[in-house]
C-alpha cells in the first residue's frame, strides 16, 4: 500500500520536475522578448529608472509613434519587404527546378557546392560584389542588396527541394515519361504540385533569413537603400540613445518573422531539422 | 509472339530513356548554375586574384605575389584574432551543445503544450539578430541593464558584461547560446524522433535507469545526428558576426576582434581590399579544414 503511494508521489514529483525542466529551457526566450516590450511600452523615465521599472504603468506607445515620426522607418520598411520578396522569389524561380535535376540526376557535385557554399562565410563573397556593384555603377539601388541576397535564399531553396524531391516516389513522374510527357511537363504537372509542402518550408525559411540578414546591407546599402535590420542599427542606435524607441524599433523588426514562427511552426521546425540551414 | 512485337518498343524506350537520364536534366539545374557561378562562385575566384595584389580603393591595384600572406604571418593583430576566434567557437559550441541536447531529450518526450514550448524554445534562432543583439545591449549596460539589477538582487557581484575586456567574449558566447542552442536540438530531436522503440521497450523489461537507457541506446543512435549539428554549429560560430558587430564591435579595444571583425575592418574600414582577400582566403582554409574534420567524426560513431 505505501510502496504503491511512495511511487505515485515519485511519479507526481517527475512530472512537476519535468515541467520545472521545461520551464527552465524556455525561460531565457520568454524573458528577453518580455522585456525587450517592457522597454518599448515605457516611458523615457521608466526606462533610465534603477531599479529597472518591470511592468510598464502605465504602458505607452509613444515610443512606437516616435520610431515613424522621426525616421524614414516606412521607407526601410518597404525596401525589406521589396529586398526580402524580391531575393524568396528569385530564388524559388532558380532553386526549385535546380532542386528537381540535381535529385533526379544525382549530381552529388553539384550538392556539394551547396554546402561549401553554406559553410563560406557571408563577408567573404562581400568583397568581389561590393567591387563589382561599385564598376557596374549600381550602387545607390535595391539590386545590389537583392542579388547578395541570393546568396542566402537559392542555397536554402536548392537544399531544401532536393531532399523533397528525392522523398517523391519516382514511379508517378516516370509513368508520365512512358505515357509520353516530357520531362518538362513530368516536373510541371507531377512533381511540383506534390513537392508543394516541400516549397512552403523553403519559402518561409528563404524570407526568414533573407530578412533578418545584416551583413549585405551594412555594407552595400545607402541612406535610402537600407533595410530595417541596417537602419535599426545604423540610423537609431547613433542617433537615438534612448532605448525605448531602440526597443520598440527592434520589436517592429523582428515581429513579422515571430509571428511567421508562430503561424508556420510546423513547417520551420521540418526545413531546419532537414538541413540546418542557416543564412550568412 | 505479339507480346514480344510489344515488349520490344519499351525496352528501346526505357534504354534511350535510361541513356540520356543524366543529360536530360541539365536545363532545371542551368539557370541556377549561372546565377550561383555569378554571386558565389566568381566573388571565390575574384577572391584568390585580389589577394596576390596590393590594392586601396582608389589606387591602382598591384601585383605583390604572397606579400599579403607573408603580412599575415607576422600581423599580431591577426595572430590575436585567431586565437580570440578559436576561444570563442569552443565555448560557444561546449554551451549550446550540451543545452541543445538535453533540451532535445527533453522535447522528444510527448507532454501537454509540447508544440506551444517547442515554438517558443526556437524563437531566439529565428528572431532578427540585430533586434535582438541591441536589447541584450541594453541588458548588459553596467549602471542601468536589468542584469546586474538581477546579479546584485540575489547577492552576486556586478559584472562589466560586454564593457570590460575580460568579460567581453564570456557575455558574446552567453548570447550566442541563447540564440542558437535550438539550432541544436532541432537537429538532434530529429535523430530520436526516428528512434525505433524496441531497444527501449527491452531495456525497460531489464530494469535499466533512464540515464541507461540514454547512455548506451539514445546517444549511440543519433550520435550521427550529434556530429552533424556539431559541425553546423562549430561553422557558425567560427563565421559569427552580427551579435559581435552590433554588441562590443571587436572592442572594447579589440579583445573581442574575431577574424570576421578584422577582416569587415580591414574591408570596409581601412579599405585595403588585398590584404582582407587574402584574410579571407585563410579563414575559409580555416573552416573547410575544420568542417572536414567534423565530418569526418560521423563514420566511425
Amino acid at each position: 500500500m505505501s510502496g504503491a503511494r511512495n511511487y505515485r508521489l515519485r511519479r507526481a514529483f517527475g512530472t512537476a520536475g519535468f515541467y520545472g525542466c521545461v520551464l527552465l529551457l524556455i525561460s531565457p526566450a520568454i524573458l528577453v522578448f518580455l522585456w525587450m516590450l517592457s522597454l518599448s511600452l515605457k516611458n523615457e523615465v521608466d526606462n533610465m529608472a534603477f531599479p529597472p521599472v518591470f511592468i510598464p504603468n502605465p504602458p505607452t506607445l509613444a515610443n512606437f509613434v516616435d520610431v515613424f515620426e522621426k525616421n524614414d522607418f516606412l521607407t526601410y520598411t518597404i525596401n525589406s519587404v521589396i529586398v526580402s520578396f524580391g531575393a524568396t522569389g528569385l530564388a524559388l524561380l532558380l532553386g526549385v527546378p535546380a532542386g528537381f535535376g540535381i535529385a533526379k540526376s544525382r549530381a552529388t557535385k553539384a550538392a556539394a557546392l551547396v554546402m561549401i557554399a553554406r559553410v563560406t562565410p557571408g563577408l567573404s563573397y562581400l568583397i568581389p560584389l561590393f567591387l563589382m556593384f561599385q564598376w557596374l555603377e549600381m550602387t545607390g539601388t535595391l539590386w545590389p542588396i537583392v542579388i547578395t541576397h541570393l546568396v542566402i535564399t537559392i542555397p536554402i531553396v536548392i537544399w531544401i527541394m532536393i531532399g523533397f524531391f528525392e522523398g517523391l516516389p519516382a514511379e508517378l513522374e516516370e509513368a508520365a515519361l512512358v505515357d509520353g510527357a516530357t520531362i518538362w511537363q513530368a516536373f510541371r504537372h507531377v512533381a511540383l504540385p506534390l513537392a508543394r509542402p516541400g516549397i512552403t518550408v523553403a519559402t518561409i525559411l528563404a524570407f526568414i533569413f533573407s530578412w533578418n540578414n545584416f551583413i549585405f546591407g551594412v555594407v552595400l546599402a545607402g541612406r535610402e537603400t537600407r533595410t530595417l535590420p541596417v537602419a535599426v542599427y545604423n540610423v537609431l542606435s547613433f542617433e537615438q540613445v534612448s532605448w525605448g524607441p531602440l526597443a520598440a524599433a527592434a520589436l517592429l523588426v523582428t515581429a513579422p518573422v515571430l509571428i511567421l514562427t508562430l503561424l508556420m511552426q510546423r513547417e520551420i521546425v521540418a526545413g531546419l531539422t532537414a538541413g540546418g540551414v542557416k543564412g550568412g | 509472339m505479339s507480346a514480344y512485337a510489344a515488349a520490344t518498343p519499351l525496352t528501346a524506350v526505357s534504354r534511350a530513356h535510361c541513356r540520356n537520364y543524366a543529360r536530360n536534366y541539365w536545363p532545371f539545374v542551368a539557370p541556377a548554375g549561372i546565377i550561383v557561378a555569378a554571386v558565389i562562385v566568381f566573388p571565390w575566384i575574384f577572391t584568390l586574384y585580389m589577394s596576390v595584389h596590393e590594392w586601396r580603393v582608389g589606387s591602382p591595384m598591384a601585383w605583390v605575389g604572397a606579400a599579403n600572406y607573408l603580412r599575415l604571418l607576422t600581423d599580431d593583430r591577426f595572430g590575436w584574432s585567431i586565437l580570440r576566434t578559436l576561444y570563442f567557437t569552443v565555448l560557444a559550441v561546449a554551451f549550446p551543445m550540451l543545452l541543445g541536447v538535453a533540451a532535445a531529450v527533453c522535447f522528444s518526450r510527448d507532454f501537454r503544450f509540447r508544440g506551444l514550448a517547442r515554438t517558443i524554445f526556437i524563437m531566439p534562432m529565428m528572431a532578427t539578430p540585430v533586434a535582438v543583439a541591441l536589447v541584450w545591449t541594453m541588458m548588459f549596460h553596467p549602471q542601468l541593464g536589468v542584469l546586474n539589477y538581477l546579479l546584485t538582487s540575489i547577492g552576486l557581484p556586478p559584472s562589466s558584461w560586454s564593457y570590460d575586456a575580460s568579460t567581453v567574449i564570456p557575455t558574446l558566447v552567453l548570447v550566442e547560446t541563447w540564440q542558437w542552442t535550438p539550432l541544436v536540438m532541432l537537429i538532434v530531436l530529429g535523430g530520436l524522433a526516428s528512434l525505433p522503440s524496441e531497444p527501449y521497450e527491452a531495456a525497460r523489461l531489464d530494469g535499466a535507469s533512464s540515464w541507461q537507457m540514454f547512455r548506451h541506446i539514445s546517444l549511440p543512435m543519433v550520435w550521427p545526428h550529434i556530429v552533424v549539428a556539431l559541425a553546423i554549429r562549430t561553422i557558425d560560430a567560427l563565421k559569427a558576426f552580427d551579435t559581435i558587430f552590433v554588441i562590443s564591435n571587436g572592442g572594447p579595444g579589440t579583445s573581442s576582434e574575431t577574424i570576421n571583425i578584422l577582416l569587415y575592418l580591414e574591408a570596409f574600414s581601412y579599405y585595403d581590399m588585398g590584404y582582407a582577400s587574402a584574410i579571407v582566403v585563410v579563414f575559409f582554409v580555416l573552416i573547410l579544414m575544420i568542417s572536414l574534420v567534423l565530418f569526418s567524426l560521423r563514420r566511425p560513431g
